[in-house]
């Protein structure tokens, strides 16, 4: 019996009628917290001591950074699933999770980037945290250029699939390889801010922003996946009855 | 058909259930195609070649720059030499007999990455002393580079073999197999400079090596069984 829910959910029609009911509640729980979050963090926030407002970038950057590889791990988990249990949906999470995490990642870098400016007079630096999100981002590209040139859907859902597993088992040695690299051969000139260390009146906001873009990514999610859904199941007769319906 | 029709594109050998009959055949194809090993190693010197060309020759800036020129010039030659690592199977379909074998499809892939490391690695670790005089390398850096890339190319044919294998069924791989791959060889890259950067400057270089070798024994591990799930998909396309 407890295993029910899990059987279920292997049903894209099911999933796709469920979360029809969760939508509208995740994009209201988004949109609040995301605007909360900003003109508290934007507005009310105090301003940093030695960075003045340029820090205020962090409501932006550390979400981001935050899902881009949490997002990672939730494409090679669905994946995972997709292989062992011969899931259709966990293949459409997969698929739709890979341009979303690329395009938070991107969204870290480039906002590191512009921060980097102003707080350490150079857009780029080869740290370690920074290399190893670059890496992140061709990893996701890797992905997503292999799901676009395997012509058959099954197959490069199981490819994908299969290289997103693989890059899991790197990440973490990609990471560490990138860390030693950098202590090994240049001073630790650059620290970048811990949100451990950082006072609770900026804490607040940024926290409010993480859940916030963690709401606001399982929104997309679950849109890129209905969409993905629809176009696959496109012939069978549930998705014919739910477009006749929306018209 | 059943599993002992299976003929290797070479005229009387008999592909047996084992991994040194593999390795066997795959050294004799090797042997036979002379180019496919000469040509990874042209490419390596060719493009060393066009590094001074493209710096300009002052000694001292070669030497800062032969460690990393050198192990992102290996890097390329194995990658480029990869896409055909499976391809020539795949088409006459040797691949598909592979994996009927009664023996998991894990030795086979094991049995070509080790005779492709031989092929275009272990040349390429050979003929590096040789470059690293040409690009002015201090001499203390010569042994560990050997080492390095012994170890490291090993690491880079196995981990390259999954991407070869993901891609084995695609018209044009080549470009689509970097990208795959390139990311994943990033820790051995850093390993393998970091030695040979650590032993021009007269520090200790042991833990990389071993850190390369560690690398090395974990992509043995893992690798094959990555690559040999990618076979059996590929093969489904």
């Amino acid at each position: 019996m407890a295993w029910q829910w899990f059987h279920r959910l292997g049903s894209p029609r099911w999933f796709y009628q469920k979360t029809s009911a969760w939508l509208p509640w995740l994009a209201l729980a988004s949109v609040v917290l995301l605007a909360v979050g900003t003109v508290w963090g934007l507005g009310f926030a105090p301003e940093d001591a030695k960075q003045g407002n340029s820090y205020r970038i962090i409501f932006i950057h550390v979400p981001a950074a935050f899902l881009a590889l949490a997002g990672y791990y939730i494409m090679a988990i669905s994946g995972a699933i997709g292989l062992i249990w011969k899931m259709k949906l966990s293949f459409a999470v997969m698929r739709a999770a890979a341009p979303i995490g690329a395009v938070l990642t991107f969204i870290s870098l480039f906002t590191g980037a512009v921060w980097g400016k102003p707080t350490w007079g150079t857009y780029w630096v080869w740290d370690a945290r920074i290399t190893s999100m670059l890496i992140l981002l061709f990893l996701y590209i890797g992905v997503m250029a292999l799901s676009q040139a395997v012509s058959r859907e099954q197959v490069a859902d199981k490819a994908c699939a299969l290289l997103a597993l693989v890059g899991t088992v790197n990440i973490p040695i990609i990471y560490k390889s990138v860390d030693w690299w950098f202590t090994l051969h240049q001073p630790a000139t650059i620290r970048l801010t811990e949100s451990s260390s950082i006072d609770p009146s900026m804490f607040y906001p940024l926290l409010t922003m993480i859940i916030g873009f963690y709401c606001m990514y399982a929104w997309i999610l679950l849109t890129h996946t209905r969409t993905l859904l629809l176009r696959r199941e496109i012939r069978t007769n549930w998705v014919q009855q739910e477009l006749a319906g929306g018209k | 058909m059943s599993s002992t029709d299976v003929q290797s594109p070479v005229s009387g050998a008999r592909i047996s259930p084992g991994f040194i009959a593999l390795f066997r055949i795959e050294m004799l194809l090797a042997l036979r195609k002379r180019a496919d090993i000469a040509n990874p190693l042209l490419f390596f010197v060719t493009v060393l070649a066009l590094l001074p060309l493209g710096v300009g020759p002052e000694p001292e800036l070669l030497a800062k720059m032969a460690p990393g020129m050198i192990w992102v010039m290996a890097l390329l030659a194995t990658m480029l030499s990869q896409e055909s690592l499976f391809r020539g199977d795949f088409e006459d379909g040797t691949l598909e007999q592979l994996t009927l074998l009664p023996q998991p499809l894990y030795f086979a892939v094991l049995a070509k990455s080790l005779a492709h490391w031989i092929a275009t690695g272990l040349p390429l670790a050979l003929l590096s002393p040789l470059l690293a005089l040409m690009l002015n390398l201090p001499a203390e850096g010569y042994f560990c580079l050997f080492i390095s890339l012994f170890l490291g190319t090993a690491s880079l044919s196995l981990i390259g073999a999954i991407g070869a294998a993901l891609t084995v069924a695609l018209r044009r791989p080549g470009l689509l197999l970097a990208l795959i791959v390139m990311p994943l060889y990033v820790p051995v890259l850093i390993f393998g400079t970091g030695a040979v950067q650590a032993a021009i400057d007269g520090y200790a270089y042991s833990a990389q090596l071993a850190i390369l070798a560690a690398l090395l024994a974990a992509a043995a591990a893992l690798a094959p069984l990555a690559a040999a799930g990618a076979i059996r998909i590929s093969l489904d396309n």
